[in-house]
Parts: C-alpha cells; sequence; structure tokens
C-alpha cells in the first residue's frame, strides 16, 4: 500500500493514522507547500507527519502528508492540484481507507496566492480575498488581469 | 435583471462594441432625447486627477437632463481619513443611481462593482483599463475609415499606458494590423501581448516611427512618462525620438489620422495640429456622445 511507505531498514516511515487524511503521491520536495496551502502552521492544533523524498516506483521520488482527526474538503483538496497534480487523497477512518480521490485543479481560487502586482486593489486593506481564475497559461487576477505564469507557490499567501 | 456595469474593454464582444458606436453616432446627430436621464443622479468619484473624462462624463449626463455629484479632491472625501473604497462605494451607492470611478489601483473599478448597488463605470484604474477611451478610440477611427483592415501603430509609454492595453485588446475583436512603437523597457506587457497574438492578432515591434509612417492608417501616440527615466536626460533623448513632427509626416499615407488621448506633453509638434491627419481634438470630443450612449445603457 503506497501510503505505508517503509525503508528497508527501519519500517514504516511514518506512523499509521487512526482518523484523518493522508496526502500520497505529492511531487518530491512539494510537501511543505501543500502544508502551506492547507494553512497548517506551528500554531494549528493538526497532528502533522511528512515524509519527503519517499522513493516511488512510478514517480521516482514522493512526498506523504498525514493529517490527523481532519478530513480535508474538497476544496482544501483541489488546491492541492495547483502545485501538485497527480497527489491522491485517502480519507482514513478507524485506520481503513474509506475513501481514496484524484485532486482536480479548481476553475477558480480564493484568499490562497498574493498577485504579484503592487498596483493591484487586492494588495490593499480593502475587504475582500484575492481571486484567480485558473487558465491553462497561469493563474489570472480577476482584480487587475496579471498573469502568474510560473512559482506559483512563491506567491502562496 | 442584473445591474450592468463596464469595468473593462474585455467584457464586450465586438457586437456590443459596434451597437454602442452606433448609438454614439445617431447622439452625434442629434437624435436622442434631452430628458433620457431627467431625475438621475451621477455619482463622479475620481481619486486621480482628469480634465477630459471626469467634465465629458459630466457634460454627457447634463446633456442627457441629468445631474452629477461628486466629492471634490481625494482629500476632501473620507478615504482620506482611511475609508476603505469598499465602505464609500457602499455609501455613494445610496446617493447616487450610478457610479464612475478612476482610481490609481488596477482593479479598483472590479472591486467598486462588488460592493455597488448601482452600476459602475472605470473610468480608469491604475495602468489597466479605460474602457471610455476605447470605445471613443475606436468611434474616431470608425468615423474616417472602417476598423476593420486597419494598420495602427500605438506610440510610446505602451507598458503603463492603460488607454493602449484597452485600445489593443478591443482591436483583437476587428481585423487589424498592430504596429508597436515604445521605448525598451516600456514595451506593451507582455502578458498581454501573448493574449492578443493567441486571438490572432498580428502585432509587429518596430524601434522608430519612421518605420511605420507609410505604412499605417492610425498612428496611437500616448505620453511617455518623465518619472519613468531616471533623469531628465535620459527622458528627454528617448522623448526626443518620439516626437510626431509635420517633417515625419511627409511620407504618411493621405488618410492617416493622428489621435493621441490626452493630454500631451511633447510627443506631438504643435504644428502637427493644423495638419489634415490631426484628430486628437475631435477625440476628445467625441468622448461627449460616447459617453452618453455608455450612461443610457448602464441607467436604461
Amino acid at each position: 500500500m503506497t501510503t505505508e511507505e517503509t525503508t528497508e531498514n527501519e519500517g514504516l516511515l511514518v506512523r499509521r493514522i487512526k482518523n484523518g487524511t493522508v496526502i500520497d503521491h505529492i511531487d518530491g520536495g512539494e510537501a511543505l507547500n501543500v502544508v502551506k496551502i492547507l494553512g497548517i502552521t506551528g500554531t494549528t492544533q493538526e497532528a502533522l507527519s511528512i515524509a519527503t523524498n519517499v522513493p516511488s516506483r512510478n514517480m521516482g521520488r514522493k512526498d506523504i502528508v498525514k493529517l490527523a482527526n481532519r478530513e480535508l474538503s474538497k476544496e482544501e483538496v483541489d488546491r492541492i492540484a495547483l502545485i501538485s497534480p497527480r497527489a491522491t487523497i485517502n480519507i482514513i477512518r478507524n485506520f481503513k481507507v474509506c475513501e481514496k480521490k484524484g485532486v482536480e485543479i479548481p476553475d477558480l481560487i480564493e484568499g490562497l496566492v498574493r498577485c504579484p502586482n503592487p498596483g493591484c486593489i487586492s494588495n490593499t486593506n480593502e475587504p475582500i480575498r484575492s481571486r484567480f481564475r485558473v487558465l491553462p497559461k497561469g493563474l489570472h487576477c480577476c482584480y487587475c488581469d496579471w498573469v502568474i505564469t510560473r512559482d506559483i507557490t512563491g506567491h502562496i499567501i | 435583471m442584473a445591474t450592468q456595469h463596464i469595468i473593462s474593454i474585455g467584457d464586450f464582444d465586438r457586437k456590443e462594441i459596434d451597437r454602442l458606436l452606433d448609438h454614439a453616432a445617431q447622439i452625434d446627430n442629434k437624435q436622442y432625447d434631452k430628458t433620457a436621464l431627467c431625475g438621475k443622479i451621477l455619482a463622479v468619484l475620481f481619486f486621480e486627477p482628469s480634465t477630459r473624462t471626469r467634465m465629458s462624463f459630466e457634460s454627457a449626463m447634463a446633456r442627457l437632463g441629468g445631474t452629477s455629484l461628486s466629492v471634490g479632491s481625494v482629500d476632501a472625501c473620507s478615504m482620506a481619513k482611511g475609508e476603505t473604497l469598499a465602505d464609500t462605494i457602499r455609501v455613494v451607492s445610496g446617493y447616487a443611481d450610478a457610479i464612475v470611478i478612476r482610481h490609481p489601483k488596477e482593479g479598483a473599478a472590479r472591486l467598486a462593482a462588488e460592493f455597488a448597488t448601482v452600476p459602475v463605470i472605470n473610468a480608469g484604474d491604475g495602468a489597466g483599463q479605460h474602457p471610455s477611451q476605447t470605445l471613443l478610440d475606436l468611434y474616431t477611427i470608425r468615423q474616417t475609415m472602417p476598423i476593420d483592415g486597419i494598420e495602427i501603430a500605438l506610440v510610446g509609454d505602451l507598458r503603463y499606458g492603460r488607454t493602449a492595453h484597452s485600445l489593443a485588446s478591443a482591436l483583437s475583436l476587428y481585423d487589424a494590423r498592430l504596429h508597436t512603437v515604445s521605448p525598451k523597457g516600456l514595451e506593451l506587457p507582455a502578458t498581454l501581448v501573448s493574449g492578443l497574438r493567441e486571438k490572432g492578432m498580428e502585432i509587429i515591434e518596430h524601434d522608430s516611427v519612421g518605420e511605420v509612417i507609410d505604412i499605417v492608417d492610425v498612428l496611437y501616440v500616448t505620453r511617455i512618462q518623465r518619472e519613468r527615466f531616471p533623469d531628465s536626460a535620459s527622458y528627454f533623448n528617448v522623448a526626443s525620438s518620439y516626437r510626431i513632427t509635420p517633417e515625419l509626416l511627409t511620407g504618411a499615407k493621405k488618410h492617416l489620422i493622428i489621435l493621441h488621448p490626452l493630454p500631451r506633453v511633447d510627443e506631438i509638434d504643435p504644428r502637427v495640429d493644423t495638419s489634415p491627419h490631426a484628430r486628437y481634438f475631435e477625440q476628445s470630443k467625441n468622448g461627449v456622445p460616447v459617453r452618453m450612449a455608455m450612461l443610457m445603457q448602464v441607467l436604461p
């Protein structure tokens, strides 16, 4: 089972969780960005395990994030697609995988990415959240029409 | 019926633009109801200086029997006390039937439309959009020649010049070939160029106006802003090489028209004003019928 990665000598790399979410098949090195996208910081309460650069037959190397006692919503899951479109989500209940799903790139993302245009109204004290349309060429700011074509993770709020 | 706003030229399709310009032409021929907006109030919220846009919106409203309200200068309104634009818009929505807004931040008009309960017209937002200017630019071109098939050169500061961005976007709806002439570092934004090319628009970059003067039907000149340059010497050096003079126009097509959103500083020699090519003052005057048509569209 892919979510129970082991190494030759150490056994299970990260502990199984009883309830929560396992995000598997994250592109190698992107786990910390996934955690950032989910709004998890040192001050939030989630019990979190992260494995990075785990050998993977299909991906070469991958990252895994295990989040105890929290089931991710569809909106949260789809945000992950922006940086790791091959990620899979496993919802765990009583140690069993109850749901397994892929991520879908959303049409619109709100409050996740900061517009790099310093002249954009979304970078002021107005009571709005940043809003981007997801296009094949990148993220299109709904306010100022700026398009982020690369380094999306660098613009995550 | 949903509140209708005019925020970006990109919100229009070609049919809608043509319909609005046809209506402006009718108004220009004095075929309009002088009481069409009697009893209606337009709030004029300008957070940046303006002469033409502001006065032509007020004139347009007056000619249709309506009235305009404004707060005067930015210093005189509550935003100077730290009020958000969102709150200002919510409040002003209660005082007027439509809002026309100019703001230094890009996307400000889009934000205003989200919070307003009345129609919002964008009169320029930072380096973003200026749809009413674009409509009157197209209207002025159409007075002389069909827009389809034109060769047009955009000259000057094409990076920060919102009028150039809006016009280039609108022209992508027509069969127009775009030539650009701008100083290094002030070219059309790459994302805009790639977007226009994806729509099938041909865009050719040039180093000098002389390269295009015998090709183009329309010369659209914009101001090169002094503050974009490190010192006065480099500004004058660049600005003088983009200056339109009678001598430069000797090789121009007979029907060439020169447009400029104004204000101009040094980019068009005043001797050009009397040439048959000069259309910029007429263009400015066209702001009234075009904005009358816009007001009638959002205030039915």
